[in-house]
């Protein structure tokens, strides 16, 4: 059975720990570990700050969507924006490359999320938005699903 | 959660205690803290204790980063101790070990810099 869940909110950073803690609770229906919890956790982290400073420019009247759905120990994880897009992708998901360094960015973002999720499809389309295809197998879900 | 933060500073080095969520938000507010603390005080050597820190992003690196740049300028070091496994993952996959200290506790990373208990 497929279960899914949609939120969105307003672009503002206080909405940022609201994001990773709403996701982690769905996705604790499925019994993770606690090390998967703080990957997933992370990566609602990254990927909603992004919106924020990015996107939309640190602009608090845009909105941020969170889908996500739990099928069969796999997460999927969509997050999506309606602001300025990214030109290069490549570039962007360069581990050290941030558009704005004299915001003291790591450039870290897009790097944390490929190495915490299995797969990260990003779709952007300038001055239009990007969405953030991502999915996640869960270790324990697996090892009862194979047995 | 919120992030908290405490200052002390023993002899030329500071030390940064971090408790709670380090997010961009978070972030934000620690930068502006942080850095008052070290144009105030005549300071060296910068020891972060993240013992009782429980989460961190992307976001929490770039404040570390952006402080060890002011260390380096003052002829210091930064050391990282009590970290937990998923921070230090952080730390590795962005190489900040190359050129932060990482020590055990506290008292370990101060003597290292020469200061006694």
């Amino acid at each position: 059975m497929k279960n899914e869940m949609t939120v969105t909110f307003s672009s503002v950073s206080e909405n940022e720990a609201f994001a990773r803690v709403t996701v982690a609770a769905f996705v604790s229906q499925l019994d993770p570990t606690m090390d998967e919890l703080t990957e997933i956790k992370t990566v609602v982290s990254e990927a909603v700050t992004n919106c924020i400073i990015h996107a939309y420019n640190n602009e608090s009247h845009h909105e941020v969507t969170i889908t996500c759905s739990i099928m069969d120990g796999e997460v999927e994880l969509t997050i999506k924006d309606n602001g300025v897009g990214i030109a290069n992708i490549d570039e962007a998901r360069q581990p050290l490359y941030t558009s704005k360094p004299e915001l003291e960015r790591s450039g870290m973002g897009f790097t944390i999320i490929e190495n915490f999720m299995d797969t990260v499809e990003v779709i952007s389309h300038p001055g239009k938005g990007t969405t953030v295809y991502m999915t996640k197998q869960l270790t324990k879900a697996k090892t009862v699903c194979s047995s | 959660m919120e992030l908290n933060s405490t200052f002390a500073v023993k002899e030329d080095v500071l030390i940064v205690r971090l408790s709670g969520e380090l997010d961009h938000h978070e972030a934000e507010l620690l930068r502006k803290k942080w850095k008052k603390v070290m144009d105030k005080h005549k300071v060296k050597h910068v020891v972060l204790n993240l013992e009782e820190m429980t989460f961190m992003d992307s976001s929490g690196l770039g404040v570390v980063l952006g402080r060890y740049k002011e260390v380096l300028q003052l002829g210091g070091e930064m050391v990282v101790c009590s970290i937990s496994p998923s921070v230090k993952r952080l730390f590795e996959m962005s190489g900040l070990f190359k050129i932060v200290r990482l020590e055990e506790n506290e008292q370990f990373a101060l003597e290292t810099l020469g200061v006694a208990s």
